[in-house]
């Protein structure tokens, strides 16, 4: 990274960037807690159990309640997928291009994906306890694929906090992301090409199994979902790009410390510089 | 309502993890920024520049 050195000056108190967040940040962010608050209303009072008759018995089956989870778990999923996307983009432009903004997004997306995608498993469990009778089932092909692209982004952030060369860790990184990423269309069409080997309901949206506010509802989980994933992202973007400068900024703040302690001949020594007529 | 200790627990990690997460990182953002001198907090300023 060819960035100029920063002067290690002290720092005022409470100057008006002293947070990462921005206006239209603060403004994603109160529209996001409208929007969980509008989702949980819909979810909860507003919209119908999962409640249908059998035509020959009349026994009433369903998910009942438990289907309120959906309105969180599928956005999670899918902004599992958008986050993951993301970081597989930027990888690419840390192959590519080599520079640090497209590192940072990686990372970011990487992290916060992960997060979503360990909510995906978990809320997944919790609805498959009521509905499936059991919390989990290891021969299951969709959770078992989602769980393999869970760890193999834990094990891309593992390899982020490796210590090493920056620039080796960052392109072993993106390799690892476009690799993981490819468990992405198994996740997704795993229901389909292997139907007896899950558990999971196939795609509700692909068949608009699903209506009227029921459908509403879950929309307005991917909007709010895909607010909170945006909020995340730009956050934790800002927090990495930071992380860097502190980085240059101690770096550079030690050569200056190291300077003042060292006689300028003998760093001049130290660093192969002679002056001309000195001998060697 | 069925289900409800499932749906609290459900909902209540989902939004609490996504809550403490974000907390984390405002605390982590504001801790860096006192570190960084205030030309260089601009994420976006020199993006395309130097290597990875």
């Amino acid at each position: 990274m060819a960035e100029e050195p920063m002067s290690p000056v002290p720092l005022p108190e409470g100057t008006a960037s002293d947070t990462t967040g921005s206006r239209g940040s603060r403004l994603l962010g109160v529209l996001t807690l409208v929007g969980l608050a509008a989702l949980g209303v819909l979810a909860f009072v507003l919209t119908d159990p999962d409640v249908r008759i059998h035509p020959s018995t009349g026994a009433e089956f369903g998910q009942f309640d438990a289907v309120r989870m959906l309105y969180v778990h599928v956005p999670l999923a899918v902004m599992t997928y958008l986050a993951y996307g993301l970081c597989a983009v930027a990888s690419l432009g840390v192959l590519i291009r080599r520079t640090p903004w497209w590192d940072v997004t990686a990372h970011a997306a990487a992290e916060v994906g992960t997060v979503f995608c360990g909510l995906v498993l978990v809320t997944g469990s919790i609805w498959g306890r009521p509905v499936w009778n059991t919390w989990w089932e290891w021969g299951d092909v969709r959770l078992m694929t989602t769980l393999v692209l869970f760890l193999m982004f834990a094990g891309y952030l593992a390899l982020r906090r490796t210590t090493g060369d920056p620039r080796a860790v960052s392109r072993r990184a993106a390799v690892v992301a476009l690799v993981a990423v490819l468990d992405i269309p198994l996740v997704n069409r795993s229901v389909e090409w292997w139907e007896n080997r899950t558990l999971h309901q196939q795609s509700t949206l692909g068949d608009l199994k699903i209506e009227d506010l029921t459908l509403f509802t879950l929309m307005l989980g991917f909007l709010v979902l895909g607010m909170v994933l945006a909020w995340l992202l730009l956050h934790r973007f800002r927090v990495g790009w930071l992380e860097r400068a502190a980085l240059d900024h101690s770096v550079a703040a030690a050569i200056v410390e190291r300077r003042g302690e060292t006689p300028d001949d003998e760093l001049r020594r130290a660093v192969g510089d002679r002056s001309p007529g000195e001998p060697l | 309502m069925t289900h409800v200790g499932y749906l609290i627990a459900g909902w209540g990690i989902t939004l609490g993890t996504l809550a403490v997460y974000a907390l984390r990182l405002v605390r982590r953002g504001r801790d860096l920024s006192a570190q960084v001198p205030d030309a260089h907090r601009r994420w976006l300023e020199d993006q395309g520049s130097g290597d990875a």
